[in-house]
């Protein structure tokens, strides 16, 4: 079985995020960081393929830089890694992101797509849903559980009433919640072998795609203005003078909510 | 010259902090309050490759780098020292002698269990006569029909006592003039280890007094040829120095950390602590000292991984890290005023955690020994 997972390289999660005032971008020259609702989904395509034999293959459209972020994942265990790094991409929106990567996968022809839930730095959660669309694939997202067996994938669905299990026919798209494992860390000798697996980078022109549909020209929002969130009206700050949990446990029972 | 760290080293010391964050910091005073060695920490390790850095493949261990191996060990005690001495030990101290000296057999006898830390050694150099003075061994060891049969006592020994170690090296007086060394497993009749003895700091960590009365091992015990035992722990303490030396480092820069958070959020007449220029002026020569300190272990490792003399480099490491970490967790606990004091504010257990940098594996004082007989002092 062949699962690619689509991890995405974020600005350092530990430090603090700036946003270039001229582009309106955020400000991605620090450090690098693999995603961190990403590491589920390459657990869980590990796992997978631990139990059915195949190989796991990274797919990320980022800066060439990347790169060295991917082999957290190869470290983890992951068998290749693929890039998608071309100047013209930068500045793309979701929806031209989906392009880039939906090509990318194409490619590759994978039995099963994971995703992870959401890119810690722009929190979209739903580039797996435009990225199924254009594959023609089934999609089913907040996977808290996923098993394979006989050409069939089989998720436990978190929903706020509680959990579907849904199914769907390989080859299918699925985007993982953080609830669905424990992602291991990579061990010291994956982490020393990681730069010797196989490692692809690929320009807009290999997969066959046009600069204009990516990129600035290729995206259909424009950011016009970013600000901090107004802050909330009734919000209550409670002092600790002593009472405090006292007086915030009383607010929970008052709302039923303790 | 090329000073950056290569990828996977950094790739290492994120993994380490990670794990240790997650795993280690949540536990860790509880460990010291209770004495409790830390078994689970261990095997966490262990499954990573982290309990035998240095060792082959061949053997178990994960064939890292020294480099590799001191990164590994300045993270864990960033969050640990506990914890940073029980890996050092073991590596550095329990394996390292049979990997170095051991014949093939001996090798395959013992170092997969150990390197990939399934089980754990340690090494019983210090004697309660003999510290400083490691060569006034007075163990004494006699060959008696293939066996040796081994009197007398051992103090301090890391990892000597825990429920998963396997064996101890110790140094043995061989003959009128020859120190060797031999392995004693654990469970050897006549071999008797003392209950954990109680310390200001390392309190999760496991020391314990050795005897050893008429306790008999095969002949084939013995490390190497006869009478090598001063040269071969010599070049042990070479390269513990830089494990110890890797401590020092990891306390002082995780200190430095704690001083840094706290004088940020403490308000004290109507201002963060850290605007006063007295609590940023300290702030500013822990952070040069630790990278001073940083260069120093980073490049005695770097001297050994290129198989070039590193004895004189890991000894000043050693001891400026010794030093480098009292002075750091001084101001930082000084940073955090009375909080600072109390046992549930995590520099205080730093702050008992460090002394022994000064003291074990060579005090201060024999570390400059050491420095002014390499720098060709008479
Ligand atoms: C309205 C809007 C306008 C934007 N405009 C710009 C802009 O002008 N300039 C700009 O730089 N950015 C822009 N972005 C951000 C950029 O488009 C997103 O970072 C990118 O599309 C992924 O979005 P996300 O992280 O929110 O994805 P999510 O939907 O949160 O990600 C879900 C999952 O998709 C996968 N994934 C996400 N991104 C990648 C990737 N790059 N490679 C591989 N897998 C991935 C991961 O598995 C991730 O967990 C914009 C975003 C929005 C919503
Ligand atoms: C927690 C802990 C763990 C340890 N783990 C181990 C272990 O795993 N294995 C092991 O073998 N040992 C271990 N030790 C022992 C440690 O290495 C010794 O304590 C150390 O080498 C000092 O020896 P000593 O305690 O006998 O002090 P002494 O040698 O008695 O020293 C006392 C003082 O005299 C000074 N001094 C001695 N000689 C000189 C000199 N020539 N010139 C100037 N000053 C001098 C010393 O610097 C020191 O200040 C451990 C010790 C502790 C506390």
């Amino acid at each position: 079985m062949k699962v690619a997972v689509c991890v995405k390289e974020v600005p350092d999660p530990a430090a603090p995020r700036k946003i270039d005032a001229s582009t309106l971008r955020l400000d991605r020259s620090g450090e690098g960081a693999l995603n961190p609702w990403d590491l589920p989904a390459v657990e869980a395509a590990l796992r997978l393929v631990e139990e059915h034999g195949g190989e796991v293959v990274c797919v990320s459209v980022a800066p060439e830089r990347a790169a060295a972020t991917q082999r957290k994942a190869l470290a983890m265990g992951a068998d290749r890694a693929v890039l998608v790094a071309d100047e013209a991409i930068a500045g793309s929106d979701l929806v031209a992101t989906s392009r880039v990567l939906a090509e990318a996968l194409r490619r590759e022809g994978a039995d099963l797509v994971l995703f992870g839930q959401q890119g810690a730095d722009s929190d979209g959660a739903v580039l797996w849903a435009a990225v199924a669309d254009r594959l023609r694939l089934p999609l089913m997202s907040q996977a808290a559980g996923l098993e394979v067996s006989g050409g069939t994938a089989r998720v436990k669905r978190q929903t706020e009433h509680g959990y579907e299990v849904i199914e769907a026919p390989l080859p299918c798209v699925v985007a993982v919640s953080d609830a669905i494992n424990e992602p291991r860390y990579p061990s010291l000798k994956g982490i020393m072998g990681a730069k010797k697996k196989p490692q692809e980078t690929l320009s807009l022109a290999d997969l066959g795609l046009d600069a204009g549909g990516v990129g600035e020209a290729g995206s259909g929002t424009a950011v016009y203005a970013l600000g901090p969130p107004p802050p909330r009206g009734d919000s209550l700050v409670v002092e600790d003078d002593g009472q405090a949990a006292e007086r915030i446990l009383e607010f929970l029972v008052e709302r039923k909510l303790a | 010259m090329n000073l950056d760290l290569p990828e996977q080293h950094e790739l290492l010391r994120r993994t380490v902090r990670e794990l240790a964050g997650e795993r280690i910091a949540p536990v860790a005073e509880e460990l010291d309050r209770e004495h409790r060695f830390p078994y689970e920490i261990v095997s966490a390790l262990a499954e990573l490759g982290l309990m035998g850095v240095p060792i082959p493949e061949e053997y178990g261990g994960a064939g890292a780098d020294t480099l590799a191996y001191a990164i590994a060990i300045e993270e864990l005690t960033r969050i640990d020292s506990s914890v940073g001495v029980t890996v050092a030990a073991h590596t550095s101290l329990g394996t390292m002698p049979i990997y170095l000296f051991g014949s093939e057999e001996q090798r395959h006898r013992w170092l997969p269990d150990l390197a990939s830390g399934r089980r754990l050694a340690a090494f019983g150099l210090t004697e309660p006569e003999a510290g400083s003075d490691a060569g006034a061994t007075r163990t004494a060891a006699t060959l008696e029909n293939g066996e040796w049969v081994i009197d007398g006592a051992k103090m301090f020994i890391t990892n000597a006592g825990t429920e998963i170690t396997a064996l101890v090296t110790i140094t043995a007086r061989t003959g009128p003039d020859e120190i060797s060394n031999l392995v004693v497993e654990n469970g050897t009749p006549g071999y008797e280890i003392s209950p954990p003895l109680s310390k200001l700091g390392w309190r999760a960590s496991d020391t314990r007094a050795l005897t050893f009365s008429g306790c008999r091992v095969p002949e084939g015990n013995l490390l190497g040829p006869r009478g090598n035992g001063l040269r071969q722990f010599l070049e042990i303490l070479d390269g513990g120095r830089i494990s110890i030396a890797a401590m020092g480092l990891g306390l002082a820069q995780g200190a430095y950390e704690q001083a840094m958070a706290y004088a940020r959020e403490r308000h004290q007449f109507g201002r963060p602590i850290a605007s006063f220029q007295a609590i940023r002026f300290k702030l500013a020569d822990m952070a040069t000292e630790i990278e001073a300190g940083r260069q120093l272990v980073y490049r005695a490792a770097w001297l050994k991984d290129r198989g070039r003399s590193f004895a004189l480099a890991a000894a000043m490491a050693k001891l400026y890290t010794g030093e480098l970490s009292r002075r750091v967790v001084n101001e930082a606990v000084q940073i955090h005023g009375g909080y600072g004091y109390m046992d549930e504010t995590p520099i205080s257990r730093f702050y008992r955690d460090q002394k022994i940098l000064e003291i074990g594996e060579g005090t201060n004082e024999i570390q400059r020994l050491v420095i002014a007989r390499h720098l060709g002092l008479p």
